[in-house]
């Protein structure tokens, strides 16, 4: 991997996209489901009429071009950085979703949900600081 | 119970997907060139093996069941307990495609697994 401080920044950049994108097409997605309907009072035996409302709806397809946006940054950064080096940056996108779902949704977070998440990108941190590789190279 | 059903296909699904799609990665092999047409033929080997196919319809399985959690859940709840694809990825893995799984990753399961946990009870 090259350590030129111009790669640094851009490095920087693509998994500020990450962490933020992904968050970000999350809450949308969830913004047009709210709009859409429990699936709690979903007929499945009929899903024609969901799924056109899901594919009509302006939120969802935000909320993929955001995905699309995280996934295109993802796929990037991993052809000049280590999987080992980006994995673990993207353990802050569960916290971020969280920001985003309080301030965007005004959704209420309590202490327990904040303690949860916190262990996760804990927990997502040390899974993203093991090798990458755990099989023979062939 | 909805919500149950629809998260252990967000896992299940979701991570069922991601193992056949590493299985259809691993079969074609690694990418060097990275040039547009190399990546255009590359990913035209790709659509011709089984398991990519089967990892895409699981993929969007684990999509919509995503999409029918967000209606009934807040996103500050269900983006984290998804978190528990880690633990469904590294068991599928050490199973599927024979990976060998450090302690350190088994304890960052753990971790996750703690932190999820935390999490679902925060919904009382």
């Amino acid at each position: 991997m090259k350590t030129a401080p111009g790669l640094h920044i851009k490095t920087y950049i693509f998994i500020l996209f990450m962490v933020f994108f992904a968050p970000l097409g999350n809450v949308l997605l969830s913004k047009g489901m709210k709009g859409i309907g429990s699936a709690k009072n979903w007929d499945l035996s009929e899903p024609l009429p969901v799924l056109m409302r899901i594919l009509t709806s302006g939120y969802i397809w935000l909320g993929i071009a955001c995905l699309l946006t995280f996934f295109v940054a993802y796929m990037l950064v991993l052809t000049w950085a280590d999987y080992s080096y980006v994995q673990p940056a993207s353990a802050f996108s569960y916290l971020v979703v969280a920001v985003l779902g309080l301030l965007l949704l005004g959704e209420k977070v309590n202490v327990l949900r904040w303690g949860g998440i916190a262990v996760i990108c804990v927990g997502v941190f040390i899974v993203g600081r093991t090798h990458p590789r755990t099989t023979e190279k062939t | 119970m909805r919500e149950l059903i629809f998260l252990s296909f967000i896992i299940g699904a979701g991570t069922g997907g991601e193992l056949c799609v590493s299985r259809a990665m691993k079969s074609l092999g690694e990418v060097h060139d990275f040039r547009p047409v190399a990546l255009l033929q590359f990913v035209s080997r790709a659509a011709r093996v089984g398991w990519m196919w089967a990892g895409v319809g699981l993929m969007t399985v684990a999509f919509f069941s995503l999409l029918a959690m967000l209606s009934m859940e807040n996103v500050s709840f269900v983006v984290p307990v998804t978190a528990l694809s880690y633990a469904a990825g590294a068991a599928g893995a050490s199973v599927f495609l024979r990976e060998r799984i450090s302690k350190q990753r088994w304890l960052g399961v753990l971790v996750v697994c703690i932190g999820v946990t935390l999490v679902w009870l925060s919904r009382r």
